[in-house]
């Protein structure tokens, strides 16, 4: 990259790698985008333009359908998750159980690290 | 130079607390994704990516040490979302907590929203101390009794227990959101909020769920023709009838509800005009706002962008009033920082009890404080090693030149993977709640 070198150009240069030195005087963001232009030759000239923002509204992972994505959980689940921790006063088998007789909330199976 | 707080320059931060786990060996479930302190201090509430919401309580001041203000301890933790499937699209729908916004306190009970990508959910946290005791027809442990051997009555009475604090789902807004929600915020009539996603914004009212109103829509007809997205959105802090919103090409957009029922057009459009000569590839991308946040008082707003902090006065339309560079040495790494996506990441910024200081995170585990009167700003960090308790935090230096001083950190030795995109900082006190990746910090003010 001519940008690298801090010497005045020859007036022979050719007008594009004058414009980097000037540039490079002028603004560090020209800098990197020439860099950055030299690396991705076919980058197109409107970055913030409907591509990368229809990127950006179409994020998450997407699945061939809805088995695919039980099974990608599936093998997760069987990696990370330890066993829930078995609950402490179990009620069944006397009676039909009411609202009053179950626990409150469902603990999550790993709790976070924060509340440790 | 000591800090920057609450006008006074000579504020001094200490370690308080750090939550979380030691090893870097960091699950993606415990990134926190949210940090929000409601509306007393008292409570504290992080949300993470395995949709996951743990509040911390402030211990009361004890007699003992009144050099320091209470610990946060933790209070309830509960599974807000969970991961889902959309069916129609064949994609997943993350669990992870994008905001957390809490309500007024109205009675006993703490009422909080949390939101992922497509719901909301009101959550109700209340505390049970007592538990009736004594009933005819039950057993202690809750099986009937058979009624033939009841031979006498009594009255229940409540009778004291340890304290239990329950988290109950009181409402679910589902299904209002085609795109991603990337905000919430609750209205100053504590009857309505909004949820602004890439291009829609809703307006709720908190006892109805089966419905919502659309309020803005900036969905082209051709979405060949998307220029455009919103990037965030709050109610004003005390006008009910106005909310502002911010968009990908650094603009902010504030609307009045009563002018129309859809309210695309803006009342006023807060933009800073840019030199034509210093446009590159990356200006519009550094110029998009990850955050808007009204002052207390509601005279100002504080954006974020990529490289700095600027402060609206939102009489005036043209400029902002103020801007703070955050990390201007970044502007000469932006090659970089977008091939390892960083420069699309997301940071939030705060303002103190009486918006005299504003703060926001940056990299290297660094977060930034800039004093607005006393034109100061200083560099702090949030790491294990400066958290022996109550030490005092020590201002940080980045050398951009090419003479490193000692005690200066090289850019080229910055951490990029350590980000600190969430902030919060109490409503009244100097104590601010700084996320890492997957650990809280808790910093409190040097008090005599």
């Amino acid at each position: 990259m001519s940008g690298d070198n801090d010497e005045t150009q020859a007036p022979e240069e050719t007008s594009v790698e004058e414009k980097d030195v000037q540039e490079k005087v002028i603004s560090p963001e020209k800098a990197e985008e020439a860099k950055l232009k030299a690396r991705y030759p076919n980058l197109g000239n409107k970055p913030g333009g409907s591509d990368l923002l229809r990127k950006r509204l179409q994020k998450g992972q997407k699945y061939f359908d809805s088995g695919d994505y039980n099974m990608a959980k599936a093998k997760i689940k069987n990696k990370q998750l330890p066993t829930a921790a078995p609950e402490k006063t179990e009620i069944t088998g006397d009676h039909i159980p009411t609202p009053q007789d179950l626990p409150q909330r469902k603990p999550s199976l790993v709790a976070s690290k924060l509340a440790g | 130079m000591a800090g920057a707080g609450g006008g006074n320059s000579d504020v001094q931060w200490c370690f308080s607390q750090v939550k979380g786990a030691i090893d870097d060996d960091v699950a993606e479930a415990d990134i926190i994704s949210t940090v929000e302190f409601n509306h007393s201090g008292e409570l504290l509430a992080t949300g993470d990516k395995g949709g996951r919401v743990v509040i911390f309580q402030q211990e009361p001041e004890s007699k003992n040490q009144p050099q320091c203000r209470g610990e946060y301890n933790v209070y309830s933790t509960f599974q807000s979302h969970e991961p889902e499937f959309d069916y129609l699209k064949s994609l997943e729908i993350e669990e992870k907590i994008n905001k957390i916004r809490w309500l007024p306190q109205k009675n006993a009970a703490q009422f909080l929203l949390s939101t992922n990508d497509k719901t909301i959910k009101l959550w109700k946290i209340s505390e049970r101390d007592k538990r009736p005791e004594g009933y005819n027809l039950k057993e202690e442990d809750g099986r009937y009794r058979d009624p033939n051997t009841v031979t006498t009555l009594r009255v229940p009475v409540f009778r004291p227990m340890d304290l239990m604090v329950e988290a109950s789902p009181r409402r679910v807004f589902a299904n209002a959101h085609t795109y991603h929600i990337n905000s919430i915020s609750v209205n100053s009539d504590c009857e309505t909020y909004l949820s602004a996603d890439d291009l829609r914004i809703n307006l709720w009212n908190l006892e109805i769920t089966d419905r919502s109103f659309n309020i803005v829509d900036i969905k082209p007809t051709n979405m060949e023709e998307l220029t455009e997205v919103i990037t965030a959105a709050e109610f004003h802090p005390n006008q009910c009838n106005t909310f502002v919103y911010s968009s990908s090409k650094g603009t902010i957009r504030m609307c009045d509800m009563r002018a129309s029922a859809l309210c695309d057009k803006y009342a006023k459009l807060f933009e800073e005009p840019e030199d034509p000569n210093n446009r590159s590839f990356f200006s519009e991308i550094i110029s998009s706002i990850s955050d808007v946040k009204f002052s207390h008082s509601g005279r100002y707003m504080m954006t974020r962008d990529y490289l700095s902090v600027k402060i609206w006065d939102i009489n005036m339309e043209t400029r902002p009033v103020e801007t703070y560079q955050v990390h201007e040495y970044l502007r000469s790494k932006l090659c970089s920082l977008y091939e390892n996506d960083c420069i699309f990441d997301k940071f939030e910024c705060c303002w103190n009890g009486n918006d005299s200081v504003v703060m926001t995170g940056s990299y290297n585990n660094f977060f930034r404080m800039f004093d607005r009167g006393y034109r100061q700003d200083v560099t702090l960090e949030a790491s294990r090693e400066n958290s022996k308790p109550r030490s005092v935090l020590k201002p940080r230096k980045i050398s951009t030149g090419g003479k490193r001083k000692k005690d200066e950190i090289s850019v080229d030795s910055l951490d990029f993977n350590k980000k600190i995109l969430h902030t919060a900082w109490h409503p009244l006190d100097n104590i601010i709640a700084v996320a890492t990746i997957n650990n809280l910090y808790i910093f409190q003010e040097k008090l005599n």
